[in-house]
């Protein structure tokens, strides 16, 4: 008798891999818009040629340049000017540190965000300067000399005071690009910093108590209090993170998040951070995945040898 | 009383007491099973396996979850998944063997349904089969609810709410279904309970009937011949074990079985580890909100034929044919009037363009329940439905105009 | 043949006793899955209606289920000046008009979400689609949405008890 095996075996596969090809790749090509990246290039903001002199651009970011005045540089000894929660009741969010920006952000963006953040930040839909809607961070118009050139120099002290790009860690880039306006309960992380451990409840009901005030101003800021990031290498998946970094509007028409213009190095470490919070046992799983398919085709291959010598006399 | 003498042997001591050579005859040895079959018939064996799979690994997540509106979410996703040791491996395992157990069950029914197994003393095989197809629903539903994700929450939602039965408005049962207005925590509380303990049972009650079932008619073969198993099975225990149309359950039939599960589990392992995402839906790794609706809202892939036949009709109607699609399958037996028991390709042209179409059209059906519901992918799932219910109708008709072959 | 048949009798006798027994435990069973006390005395929330900005669509908590709260802009009274329909829905606290509904899509219980520039009510999960007043402007959802039982006390609003506007609606099968 012919053995029907190999076509029923071809038969099954078939109707398996088309249902599975119908149900999750093709469904959701349908269902999600497809966003290619940019390469975190920012094509839509104007380069600048010129070359930044940092030790002018420390005088304009200390001095004329206001900088100071919101932002605190903890390496240059500049300390933050309120509590989180009390800067947050001002602008909405508490601004962030700057010792780190020049590695973490873009080097391009920095200069556009500098003179114009609504824009560079891509959130003129909230903040329309002609309807009086003003972007709490206040734009550079310049300290009397050539504005590029200034804003350049600028940029260049930033780069000076922060480490080097490569130096760049997963939670220096989270919590500088995306740590002030999301919590990650799952890394103890509130947009207030971490949380520390503390002996007596009633210090950390307080402190509970700042993260709720700090959300309240977030809220009225942000439309809604941003989502906690713990899961979301989850439920959002590497993709869909990287392009939202880059670019905010092509996934959330409208949304509230800005673009915060980080480098393409530094979305590849958040994305890290994040994996760090909601797959943290993904090597495991490659490492054991291996392990485990090596003793499963071993144990496959002695039940096909036990069955062939078992066979043999019913033929 | 019965007699007992000092044992020779642990063996004998225990077959004294619990007749185990007996048992073991009864159970393996000599339970025959036809020759003529093929790996179609490991499916059951891949059952028993992943259906183990599953109860151990939930074993272990039940250590560990907590069934709490407030804990239930970070239980799963904090507590297994970060902390405990291997609690990633058994939820992967647990999630990827509820999607994967029902492919399996699925093959296992249209092989059923192909080589007429539901036929000539059969219906109770059948029957107690398509149960517990009811049962693993119940079961995957509400283990679904578990992880207290937004999937969880809203398919908990629209679920529950079939109950109103549309235009009767019957919200006193949705309500009281839920223990709430809106799922909450009598409502985790309550499936917690069906998922771990009162299903899990009736699984287990079930899958002895469906054994049971098959003991008096014995498993069918690719022919749909009828075999003598007594004649053949004194062949076999006379030496020509070649030449006998049947073989032991154990050793030879299990060896097979083996082999296919087997292969089946390096598929099986193959997704746990690298491919899950289509049976741990993205969407349930955000925390449930009963005021933020997912875009998209689907059940599982295997529920999607029968959510798309509820789908394209007005609420009212849609009910009665998703009642209809719920049940149908259990009546098969009896629908299918045909004198034949042989597989669907011989038995004429008519039953065979209705199995394949019945196939194809369920795949269609699954594909249009998960696509959105606009434009073309609305008239396709229409046109689907209706096939759908036609083909139960015509079944009769169809089956009883076939000639004897 | 006397000696079985009362052997059957009292077999029958007991078999009846027994499922009494079984029906009362099944009604205790069916209690016990019943709402609790708590769940249904958590069933009123009170709005201030002052507090409502124009055109501003807001969702409110009632039974754990949404609720939509619109205060209708002359743009939206204009539209619906000819309409019946939508006038039979319109609730007046003081001088605003307003729209209040249970912000599940009557079809299979999604939230429709609130289309500023479009002034309607889309709900994503299978397409429905709901104007300002709450009416239905495109299948499947078989009703508008319902109106949750309401009390109006001077700027106040009850939810969950029923007053006579509410009572109104329901009798002329605005709502359900």
């Amino acid at each position: 008798m012919k053995n029907k095996e190999p076509i029923i075996l071809a038969i099954v596969v078939f109707f398996t891999l088309v249902t599975y090809f119908l149900v999750e790749p093709f469904a959701h090509s349908q269902m999600h818009k497809h966003v290619e990246s940019d390469g975190f290039a920012y094509a839509d903001l104007p380069a600048s040629e010129k070359k930044g002199d940092a030790i002018h651009g420390q005088e304009l970011v200390m001095g004329a340049g206001a900088c100071v005045g919101c932002h605190s540089i903890e390496v240059a000894n500049v300390p933050a000017v309120m509590e989180p929660q009390m800067a947050a009741a001002s602008y909405g969010v508490n601004p962030p540190d700057l010792s780190n920006a020049g590695a973490v952000y873009d080097a391009k963006f920095l200069a556009n965000l500098i003179k114009n953040p609504a824009h560079a930040l891509k959130v003129e839909h909230k903040f329309d300067a002609d309807k009086g809607q003003m972007h709490p961070m206040v734009p550079f118009y310049g300290a009397g000399g050539d504005i590029d050139q200034e804003v350049a120099d600028m940029v260049a002290y930033l780069q000076s005071i922060a480490v080097k790009p490569v130096e760049v860690t997963p939670t220096m880039a989270f919590e500088n690009a995306c740590g002030r306006c999301h919590a990650v309960s799952y890394e103890n992380w509130t947009p207030m910093g971490t949380k520390p451990s503390f002996k007596d409840k009633k210090d950390s009901l307080a402190f509970d108590i700042k993260v709720l005030e700090y959300e309240d101003s977030l809220k009225a800021y942000m439309g809604k209090i941003p989502p906690d990031l713990s899961m979301y290498i989850r439920s959002r998946g590497e993709h869909y993170i990287s392009t939202l970094i880059e670019n905010p509007q092509n996934q959330l028409e409208g949304t509230a998040m800005p673009r915060v213009g980080v480098t393409a190095e530094s979305a590849e470490k958040v994305i890290e951070y994040l994996k760090n919070s909601g797959d943290t046992k993904r090597h495991e799983r490659e490492e054991i995945g291996t392990n485990v398919m090596i003793y499963i085709v071993i144990f496959a291959i002695f039940a096909f040898l036990w069955k062939k010598q078992v066979w043999r006399d019913l033929h | 009383m019965a007699h007992f003498t000092k044992a020779t042997s642990v063996k004998d001591w225990l077959n004294q007491r619990l007749a185990i050579e007996k048992v073991e005859k009864v159970m393996a040895s000599e339970y025959w099973i036809p020759k003529n079959i093929n790996f179609l018939w490991a499916m059951g064996m891949i059952l028993v396996v992943t259906f183990v799979l599953l109860l151990v690994s939930g074993i272990f997540l039940l250590m560990y979850y907590i069934p709490t509106v407030d804990e239930a979410f970070n239980s799963v996703n904090y507590t297994i998944m970060r902390e405990v040791n291997f609690g990633w491996l058994w939820r992967h395992i647990h999630g990827v063997a509820a999607s994967v157990v029902f492919l399996i069950i699925y093959i296992h029914m249209f092989t059923g349904i192909y080589y007429g197994s539901y036929k000539k003393g059969r219906e109770m095989i059948w029957i107690s089969g398509m149960l517990l197809f009811i049962a693993f629903s119940t079961e995957a539903f509400s283990g679904y609810m578990l992880p207290w994700g937004q999937m969880s929450y809203w398919a908990g939602m629209v679920i529950t709410n079939l109950f109103a039965g549309g235009s009767l408005h019957a919200d006193f049962l949705v309500e009281w279904i839920r223990g709430d207005y809106v799922p909450a925590q009598a409502f985790l509380g309550r499936f917690f309970m069906l998922h771990v303990l009162l299903v899990p049972i009736a699984i287990m009650a079930l899958i002895g009937l469906h054994f049971a079932a098959l003991r008096i008619p014995h498993v069918n073969n690719q022919d749909g011949e009828d075999v003598d198993f007594d004649a053949e099975s004194k062949k076999y225990l006379a030496g020509d074990k070649a030449g006998s149309k049947v073989m032991r359950f154990g050793n030879d039939f299990m060896s097979k079985d083996m082999m296919v599960v087997g292969i089946f589990l390096i598929f099986f392992f193959y997704l746990v580890f690298y491919n899950y995402g289509f049976a741990m839906d993205p969407v349930n790794f955000d925390p449930a909100d009963g005021l933020k609706t997912p875009t998209h809202i689907y059940p599982e892939w295997y529920f999607l034929w029968s959510y798309e036949i509820l789908r394209p009709f007005n609420i009212d109607l849609g009910l009665v044919l998703f009642g209809f699609a719920q049940v149908i399958f259990v009546f098969l037996p009896f629908l299918d009037r045909s004198p034949n028991a042989v597989p669907a390709n011989r038995r004429g042209m008519m039953f065979k363009i209705w199995f394949w179409l019945m196939l194809c059209n369920m795949i269609v059906l699954t594909a249009m329940g998960k696509l959105p519901p606009e434009g073309v992918f609305t008239t396709i799932g229409l046109v689907a439905a209706i096939v759908f219910i036609a083909q139960w109708l015509a079944l009769p008709i169809i089956t009883s105009m076939e000639k004897k072959v | 043949m006397e000696e079985n048949s009362r052997r059957g009798f009292m077999g029958k006798a007991f078999g009846a006793v027994a499922a009494v027994g079984a029906v009362g435990s099944l009604v205790a069973m069916k209690r016990t899955w019943d709402p609790l006390p708590s769940v249904k005395a958590a069933g009123f929330t009170t709005l201030d209606m002052s507090k409502y900005e124009e055109g501003v669509m807001v969702t409110e908590k009632w039974r754990g289920k949404p609720i939509f709260v619109l205060k209708k802009t002359l743009a939206i009274m204009a539209e619906e000046k000819d309409k019946p329909e939508a006038q039979a829905r319109n609730i007046k606290v003081g001088d605003a008009n307003f729209m209040i509904a249970i912000g599940l899509c009557t079809h299979l219980g999604c939230i429709p979400a609130f289309r500023n520039d479009l002034n309607d009510f889309k709900c994503a999960c299978h397409g429905g689609e709901f104007t300002a007043s709450g009416l239905v402007q495109k299948a499947p959802p078989p009703r508008g949405l319902d109106i949750p039982p309401f009390k109006i006390n001077g700027n106040k609003l009850v939810l969950g008890e029923v007053g006579p506007e509410w009572q109104t609606m329901k009798d002329n099968g605005v709502t359900l």
